[in-house]
């Protein structure tokens, strides 16, 4: 295959970890949640399933049955950590950017903590292949395209379909944008701030889980899932919070990180090693040029969620 | 939640309020025992993590004595703590002024890098050539400049046109950290990208390696509380962190007070980063500020911004950050317990402050009671 569609291919592949993240945390921002613990909850999205995987990897269980426990288990461990950040932040409505960070610092360390006890053998080695279906055993990179792929930009199409289509996103907006206002037309406000922020934590999990099983499926791989999330968090600024920009924009974040590695086996481009840390840091300053310049033109549908950040007490509005 | 207002309907089971004031002892009481409770819990969660302690569950008395020995056992452990407790609440008292006006700073991890970026700079192209006196002032002065310039950036945008200033300082630590390997991968040109100890650029030993460091954020402590207590600043970013309309109409010019404070926020980062760049390291690494600037956003909140108590809260960082690195080494687990049982204390201390700041009530028997209160 050409090499260069081996690369595009491979950063598709690589921006589904920020699908997943930024979505999730699209959500969560969507129904005025700032969660800053996405980072950490990808963590333990990824240690989840492979703590399961760990259990029934070489077990006799048909291929198909075995992934769908795996992205079970981290949905179950993601959807945890979402619950304990919407019962601080939701109805003891602690400081959001607080919570996020405690979480990301105690899903960050748990998941090393669990990580580090399990056997790659048996999470990774017997497992990766089924995760990898339908292209499993190729050379090529279209062997990164398995099922948690195609169930990323499945999840990112059909949340830009819930959040925009239907009135179920219409009230979730409208719970981001003044809850109180929410609240007064009888939207349940508590119920859909912990429902956006239990399904945006669970879908970032997943995230975790394609990341160390599918797209690495190496043994250290763990390590750098929590640079992933804090790369997704910027994604949901690069994306205007909309869920299908994100596969978009991934893509481009995907080929600015790994482009750095990958020129520099391109014979014909002379770069330096000094130009690559510069390459990487590309996609954090066109986030920031894409914050800047949606601030300046104000335009009303670019902008976060009015009251994110904020807690919502219904007695004092 | 979801009662329907309108006759007949009954009073929730659970309904709450803001508290108008509590007395300090209550509060100290209910955050005493968040701690304990969270403590508890730890040693809950070491009983699913630590093997060591599934064979023989009598050590769990050795699993909280390790909080103490620690931070404690030794003198050198002692001085250890100090230290890194005095660096910790630095960065945390950088962030803070920024807090105090609503400016959710979340940069502090960079622009405290930049700091220690820029003093390694002036060491590395100067070291030797200029007296060493002359080389610590220029080091200091570039790591509160790059400090304050990276705190300046996302305040310029934010006072002019409102860019959300959580996100954008967020992304500025990942610009400084790529800066950082950046300059690595120049100024050591091999490829190992590890600077290692540079010779020159090392604060004096005042008793010993420690103590001019702690001693140099005790004053900044004093000194912080001064001012964001007793000037005139202090009061307007108060004022702005209460209320820009109030700011406003006071004729506080907000947008000038954002951008002060953010350069002094920034540059005070810096100087930790020079603390970390002088006194400590004499090197520069991208875990140079090894997420203290994301720690010191959680001891400044939980330090209520109070320059006196963050003391306290970065001590108590500190203690359990120590005590669970001695346990991982003692019981032989991964070096990151330390953030998990960090984790679990401080979740139960977020969660401790709404009962400080509200009050239940529950549903008593009895329509009267019902009654009364809802006429007061």
């Amino acid at each position: 295959m050409n090499i260069w569609l081996n690369f595009l291919i491979d950063s598709l592949a690589f921006g589904a970890v920020f699908i997943y993240g930024s979505t999730g945390e699209i959500l969560t921002e969507k129904a005025g949640h700032l969660n800053l613990g996405i980072p950490g909850i990808m963590c333990m999205g990824g240690a989840g399933g492979c703590l399961v995987l760990n259990a029934i990897g070489k077990s006799a269980l048909p291929p198909f049955v075995i992934v769908t426990l795996g992205i079970l288990g981290a949905l179950a461990f993601a959807m945890l950590c979402g619950g304990i950040y919407a019962f601080l932040t939701v109805t003891l409505r602690a400081n959001q950017n607080v919570t996020g960070l405690t979480l990301t610092t105690f899903g960050v360390g748990l998941s090393k903590v669990i990580m580090t006890k399990l056997d790659t053998v048996v999470y990774l080695v017997s497992t990766r292949d089924y995760f990898r279906w339908p292209f499993a055993g190729r050379k090529d990179s279209l062997q990164l395209l398995g099922v948690l792929f195609f169930l990323a930009i499945a999840v990112a199409l059909i949340s830009s379909w819930v959040l925009f289509r239907t009135k179920t996103g219409l009230h979730l907006r409208a719970v981001g944008e003044n809850p109180g206002t929410a609240d007064a037309v009888g939207i349940n406000v508590t119920r859909y701030k912990y429902l956006a922020t239990l399904i945006g934590s669970g879908i970032a999990g997943l995230g975790g889980l394609y990341y160390i099983i599918d797209y690495m499926a190496s043994q250290e791989a763990y390590l750098s899932v929590e640079a992933w999330g804090w790369l997704s968090i910027a994604l949901v600024i690069f994306a205007l919070w909309r869920p299908h920009m994100t596969i978009i924009g991934s893509t481009v974040f995907g080929i600015l990180f790994s482009l750095g590695s990958f020129i520099t086996n391109v014979s014909w481009i002379k770069v330096t090693m000094a130009t690559i840390p510069l390459l990487k840091m590309l996609p954090y300053v066109v986030t920031i040029l894409v914050l800047i310049i949606s601030s300046i033109r104000n335009k009303r549908e670019n902008q976060p969620p009015a009251s994110l950040g904020l807690s919502y007490f219904r007695e004092e509005r | 939640m979801s009662s329907k207002s309108g006759s007949g309907a009954r009073e929730p089971l659970v309904h709450l309020s803001r508290r108008a004031s509590i007395s300090p002892l209550k509060a100290w009481g209910i955050r005493g025992a968040a701690i304990l409770l969270g403590l508890l819990a730890c040693g809950l969660a070491a009983f699913l993590l630590i093997e060591k302690l599934q064979q023989s569950p009598e050590k769990i008395g050795d699993f909280y004595y390790s909080f103490i020995r620690g931070s404690f056992s030794t003198s050198r452990k002692l001085w250890k703590f100090l230290k890194n407790t005095s660096i910790l609440l630095c960065i945390s008292l950088a962030l803070t002024p920024a807090f105090r006006m609503r400016f959710w700073n979340t940069g502090g991890e960079g622009q405290t890098l930049v700091g220690v970026l820029g003093a390694i700079a002036v060491a590395f192209y100067l070291g030797g050539k200029i007296p060493e006196w002359l080389l610590l002032l220029l080091m200091l002065a570039a790591a509160l400049l790059s400090g304050a310039l990276w705190g300046v950036i996302p305040a310029l945008f934010r006072a002019r046109w409102g860019t959300n200033e959580t996100l954008f300082t967020l992304m500025m630590n990942y610009v400084a950290t790529y800066l950082v390997s950046y300059f690595l991968v120049i100024w050591v040109p091999s490829g190992s990208s590890s600077l290692g100890k540079l010779k020159y650029g090392k604060l004096p030993q005042v008793y010993n390696e420690h103590l001019l460091i702690i001693l140099i954020v005790v004053a900044l402590t004093a000194g912080l509380y001064i001012y964001l207590n007793y000037t005139k600043h202090g009061y307007e970013i108060s004022v702005v962190g209460e209320s820009v309309r109030t700011a406003q109409y006071i004729g506080i010019n907000e947008r000038k007070v954002i951008v002060r404070t953010m350069i002094l926020s920034g540059a005070l980062c810096g100087l930790a980063g020079y603390l970390i760049a002088a006194g400590a390291d004499q090197t520069v690494t991208v875990n140079s500020a090894g997420g203290q600037g994301f720690t010191g956003i959680l001891v400044s909140w939980l330090g209520k911004f109070n320059p006196l108590m963050m003391i306290l809260t970065a001590a108590l960082i500190q203690l359990l950050n120590q005590g669970a690195g001695q346990i991982s080494q003692d019981f032989g687990v991964n070096n990151a317990l330390p953030n998990v049982i960090i984790g679990i204390v401080l979740f139960f201390i977020i969660g401790s402050e709404f009962f400080i700041n509200y009050e239940i009530h529950f549903r008593r028997s009895g329509r009267k009671e019902s009654a009364g209160r809802a006429v007061k």
